[in-house]
């Protein structure tokens, strides 16, 4: 495991010295990556100019939830979401490479692909967080604190082990990384805002995909909003679920990821 | 005629081949389009009215709109010829006796017309299953917004071309580009129509030409302007149309005279 982080390290080193060649490109890219998500939470801040409360949560409520969404879903587009591109590797015959190395593909392919810019990303999300955790009205206890870095790495696992698993998909079928896109990107839009606005069956996904572990239940507790919890009858340990289901996905992902590889067929020649 | 005609039949069946890609396109738009329904709904449930928008405004702008970006190509950015200038593949591109600028437009016009009967309209019919949408009232405004979709579309192909052609300057244009990109997907009224915006930022939308590529186009669509407003509206998407032609008409004759200098 040790290891594995350092050669990951040297990888990703190397990967950034390379963007590095075009610095301009890089700190505008950057950059870029920042406004983006910049913009991202602009609309939230539009919206707010028109409305005082979404579904009873004030603007530093869901700076919150936009926060520790954001962190982790930035996270797992760092470290992670790389591996988006091995349906490019195996649709050139290129995936071949990696398999004759000594070294895990998944590991080679998310530190190969690395990409120093995705930190506007995350820099901007953890900047909202800090923000919002000062202006949210809350008793700090110690739980409360405790839980602010352990939704953020179970978040990361979840998004992480979301990239994974419909990356896999390409082992299968390699035109449709915009499926992808609909629970990676559109997992992060809906940890966006309280889950109780959107219909019944969204909710039901978000859960059954993890999507609703990354920030919206822990949140319920850190803001310590027990009445929603109640509303939408979820038991009291869900609210400290986040890190085993955030354990539970980085296993199943992992598994898939074994069994697509094991399915994968080179492009031959 | 004809053989602009023939170029967009052939873009229009190239795009057609993946069926795999649109079908997943498809999905995500439809789910895309479901998420912000229900952010806008949870908007209108404490208000009746944002900007001029009403409840069904807001949720049919929402699902015309998933339709529209790929018909607009927001995504692509100016990919496709900037990645041509820096493999030197846009050298073949010259040669070819027909009007680059002509003939790129041709063939996003085919590719558009693809994405606007295979992407454009699904969303809409799905939103419009879950949600009680608006519709043209009359065969002269589906008429009016037909036309404006095209105009959009020539518009953002125009702004596509213009920022592909800074790849003749600078060579690793994506930062730039994605910067402008921003603006784009921002001002066009694309992540919240640009109505919702506090006045001195909608004024700002309001002068750029981002919003003649979907505000303006989707509020024709839901009926918002009517006689002279509706002249005035498509007018001023024929403007930046002339405009956007006429500057990658300028840069790239600039661009030319710079590649031969380069090959000389």
């Amino acid at each position: 495991m040790v290891e594995a982080v350092r050669i990951y390290g040297h990888l990703a080193a190397a990967r950034v010295r390379a963007d590095w060649q075009y610095r301009t490109s890089f700190v505008l890219f950057t950059l870029g990556q920042a406004l983006i998500t910049f913009l991202d939470f602009a609309a939230i801040a539009v919206i707010f100019g028109r409305v005082d409360v979404i579904e009873g949560w004030s603007l530093a409520e869901v700076a919150f939830l936009y926060g520790a969404g954001g962190t982790a879903f930035g996270l797992a587009d760092c470290f992670i979401s790389a591996v988006e591109r091995c349906s490019q590797r195996i649709k050139d015959g290129a995936f071949d490479r990696l398999l004759i190395r000594p070294l895990g593909p998944l590991l080679q392919l998310s530190a190969e692909e690395f990409a120093f810019r995705r930190f506007g990303k995350l820099a901007q999300a953890m900047t909202v967080f800090g923000i919002a955790m000062a202006a949210v009205d809350v008793d700090w206890t110690l739980g409360r604190v405790l839980m602010v870095p352990s939704m953020v790495l179970a978040g990361f696992a979840i998004f992480g082990a979301i990239f994974v698993i419909t990356s896999s998909l390409a082992f299968w079928t390699v035109d449709t990384q915009e499926f992808a896109n609909a629970f990676t990107y559109g997992g992060n839009f809906m940890t966006q805002y309280p889950l109780g606005i959107f219909a019944p069956w969204m909710r039901r996904l978000a859960m059954l995909t993890g999507v609703a572990f990354v920030n919206y239940v822990p949140a319920l507790y850190v803001l310590g909003r027990d009445g929603e919890r109640e509303r939408f009858g979820l038991p009291a340990w869900t609210l400290f679920a986040s890190p085993a289901v955030g354990l539970a996905a980085a296993l199943i992902a992992v598994w898939v990821w074994r069994t697509a590889i094991r399915h994968y067929r080179s492009t031959g020649s | 005629m004809g053989l602009w005609w023939a170029v967009m039949k052939r873009s229009f069946r190239r795009h057609a081949t993946y069926r795999g890609a649109t079908l997943a396109g498809l999905f995500t738009n439809t789910i895309f389009g479901f998420i912000q329904a229900y952010v806008m709904l949870a908007i209108f449930s404490q208000r009746g009215d944002v900007g001029g928008f009403d409840r069904q405004d807001a949720l049919t702008y929402v699902f015309v709109t998933q339709g529209f970006l790929m018909v607009i190509n927001v995504f692509a950015g100016p990919g496709e010829i900037s990645a041509r200038v820096r493999s030197g593949d846009i050298v073949t591109d010259f040669y070819r006796p027909v009007d680059f600028q002509a003939y790129s437009l041709a063939l996003d016009l085919g590719r558009a017309m693809f994405q606007a009967l295979a992407r454009g309209v699904p969303p809409f019919l799905v939103g419009a299953l879950v949600f009680d949408l608006v519709a043209p009232s009359s065969p002269a405004m589906v008429a009016a917004f037909l036309l404006a979709a095209v105009l959009a579309t020539v518009a953002s192909f125009g702004f596509r071309f213009l920022v592909g052609l800074a790849a003749f300057w600078i060579l690793d244009d994506r930062g730039p580009a994605q910067i402008l990109g921003v603006a784009w997907m921002f001002f066009s009224g694309f992540i919240l129509p640009i109505n919702f915006f506090p006045g001195p930022l909608e004024a700002v939308a309001r002068v750029l030409p981002f919003q003649v590529m979907l505000q303006v186009p989707v509020e024709i669509f839901l009926g918002k302007y009517t006689g002279a407003g509706l002249a005035g509206a498509l007018a001023l998407q024929v403007f930046w149309v002339v405009v956007l032609l006429g500057a990658g008409r300028v840069v790239l004759a600039a661009a030319m005279r710079k590649l031969v200098i380069q090959g000389g």
